[in-house]
């Protein structure tokens, strides 16, 4: 189920701004890697380029190549439609479909996938989403109410919920805790520690403690200069990268001197 | 808050609360006039149309009262209003989905002004275009649909003029279909962007996505809209007083030449004709077409404010 993401020479344009230069990065399968960087860096647009969701913004494309377990997802036949069906997302404001109840929001990508459910068939997809987002026990009792009702951190393990219920390949994440406060954001990380076994997760985060927690591998993304495109400036390993990292400006950003 | 303070503080504070007064006064009077203008309309309709109630025989056009007179227009109203309806709507939400969310940019705004531009039609130009050109190239099909489909009730002809009540719901279906169209656009356009994402990072389609989260969102919006075109068509007099051959009878057939005519479509035809207590007969059928656009207007809103999706 879990597959690795290879990244090569990437670049990322929206129309003929280039806002993303030159990344090159192996995702591990069944591991998480996270993303740090200033603000506007272009982390991102990079992380939504891993599915192809940059493509809903009129003009934007990329050069280069992003293979997941030998398939090339810029490949002229592959459709990005079915590219995030194997890639899930999670967005930093928890969003569920306002009209739909706990139980049809989870059910949401896999009645896309348009097959006959049978009920019991449902029920089960239901049950183990919730309880891997680790909601089951909180919801149980009121599947059938509006996911809007739901606490902003109890919303975003729904929508982790939905994210997981079609089995992705890879799940993204694109700062999943920051409208969260520490209890929820704490139960979200439990959550990724738990998913990466089964899945290869990819998070953006604002929050170095929370990369340093929560992430096997962390990528630091940075402005070559102001004006200039985004780029990845060092890929390693997170123990490396918090204690020891190759390059200066990361360990600037890192220990708060800047960005 | 106001104690002595230095002297320019207290004079723009007052000089503010004098606006804020002269303000709300316009504000308050606005509102006022509006009331006494429908009241007005209202107490009209009421005192110029009583009389009509005892009306029979020769002032009631040959009817023997007020109610087999007022039936037959209402009846042609609303046929006329709804079937425009069954026709406007599904056009209006296609043309507003493609102009918010199918077209490019430009194309979806070089369209949004062409059906702005629908709107600016006068209603006398719709009826003569009705009249002198869809009538006569509409009448082959209303032959056929009598020929093949003459089995429905609705179809059962004899088609002998394009002018039947099908045609004059036609005309009303394209006069209000920018106002419909209008509404959905904007209905459709604040969707929020969360929830589209969401959508499409699941592997929704556009049409998918469409069908996820616009449409449930804006599902109140577009039921105001029809509502909205619905008081539109049936207030609508000119165009379907050119259009429509009329006869008076009370029939669901749509395209032969015995059609009903409309309330406000029979105001226009014989009041300048009108005397004595035939004013009143039709100032009645004004009252009931009021009562009638009053009762559509106001289920449009309470819809609307019912069905509001908290985002």
């Amino acid at each position: 189920m879990a597959k690795s993401i290879d990244v090569s020479d990437l670049n990322i344009y929206y129309g003929d701004f280039l806002a993303v230069e030159g990344v090159n990065m192996t995702i591990k399968a069944r591991s998480v890697t996270a993303f740090i960087g200033p603000s506007g860096c272009g982390k991102s647009t990079f992380l939504r380029s891993l599915n192809r969701m940059h493509e809903v913004i009129p003009g934007a494309r990329v050069e280069g190549k992003v293979v997941v377990d030998g398939q090339s997802l810029y490949d002229p036949t592959i459709d990005p439609v079915a590219v995030r069906r194997q890639i899930g997302m999670v967005f930093q404001r928890p969003n569920p479909f306002p009209t739909m109840s706990i139980y049809d929001n989870v059910l949401a990508g896999n009645r896309l996938n348009s097959k006959r459910m049978r009920k019991s068939e449902a029920d089960a997809i239901v049950e183990k989403s919730l309880q891997g987002a680790n909601l089951w026990n909180e919801v149980k009792d009121r599947l059938d109410k509006p996911g809007m009702g739901l606490s902003g951190g109890q919303q975003q393990r729904l929508c982790i919920a939905r994210a997981i219920a079609v089995e992705p390949q890879v799940l993204l994440m694109d700062e999943p805790c920051s409208a969260l406060d520490p209890i929820s954001t704490s139960a979200i990380e439990d959550l990724i520690h738990e998913l990466k076994s089964s899945y290869t997760i990819v998070i953006v985060t604002h929050n170095m403690q929370q990369a340093a927690r929560v992430s096997d591998d962390t990528g630091f993304f940075n402005l070559r200069a102001a004006g200039k495109p985004g780029q990845l400036v060092e890929f390693n390993p997170t123990k490396k990268m918090f204690t020891n990292p190759d390059n200066e400006s990361t360990e600037a950003y890192i220990s708060g001197r800047f960005g | 808050m106001a104690t002595t303070e230095p002297t320019g503080v207290i004079d723009t504070e007052t000089s503010t609360k004098r606006g804020d007064a002269v303000f709300a006064g316009l504000a308050r009077s606005a509102g006022i006039l509006i009331m006494v203008a429908l009241a007005g309309v209202g107490i009209f309709l009421l005192v110029e149309g009583a009389p009509a109630i005892s009306a029979s025989g020769e002032q009631a056009y040959g009817k023997d009262n007020i109610v087999l007179f007022v039936w037959p227009l209402l009846y042609g109203t609303l046929l006329a209003a709804l079937i425009a309806m069954i026709i406007a709507t599904p056009l209006a939400v296609g043309v507003a989905l493609v102009i918010s969310h199918y077209a490019p940019r430009r194309v979806a705004r070089s369209l949004g002004y062409l059906i702005d531009l629908l709107a600016a039609v006068p209603s006398v130009v719709y009826g003569l275009w009705g009249r002198a050109v869809l009538a006569p190239a509409i009448l082959p099909v209303y032959q056929w649909l009598s020929e093949t489909l003459g089995w429905l009730p609705f179809f059962e002809g004899p088609a002998t003029t394009g002018r039947t009540i099908l045609t004059a719901s036609i005309v009303l279906a394209v006069m209000a279909l920018p106002i419909i169209t209008a509404i959905c656009r904007e209905v459709f356009a604040q969707t929020p962007r969360m929830h589209e994402e969401a959508a499409l990072a699941l592997g929704a389609t556009r049409w998918e996505m469409i069908r996820m989260t616009v449409f449930p969102y804006a599902r109140s919006g577009v039921i105001s809209a029809v509502m909205l075109g619905l008081g539109r068509a049936l207030g609508e007099t000119m165009a379907v007083a050119m259009v429509l051959s009329v006869s008076g009878l009370v029939t669901i057939n749509l395209v032969s030449g015995q059609n009903p005519s409309t309330i406000a479509a029979n105001i226009a035809l014989n009041f300048g004709n009108a005397s004595g207590t035939k004013i009143n007969v039709l100032i009645f059928s004004g009252l009931v077409l009021f009562v009638v656009s009053f009762a559509v207007n106001f289920l449009g809103r309470w819809i609307a404010s019912r069905g509001q999706v908290k985002a």
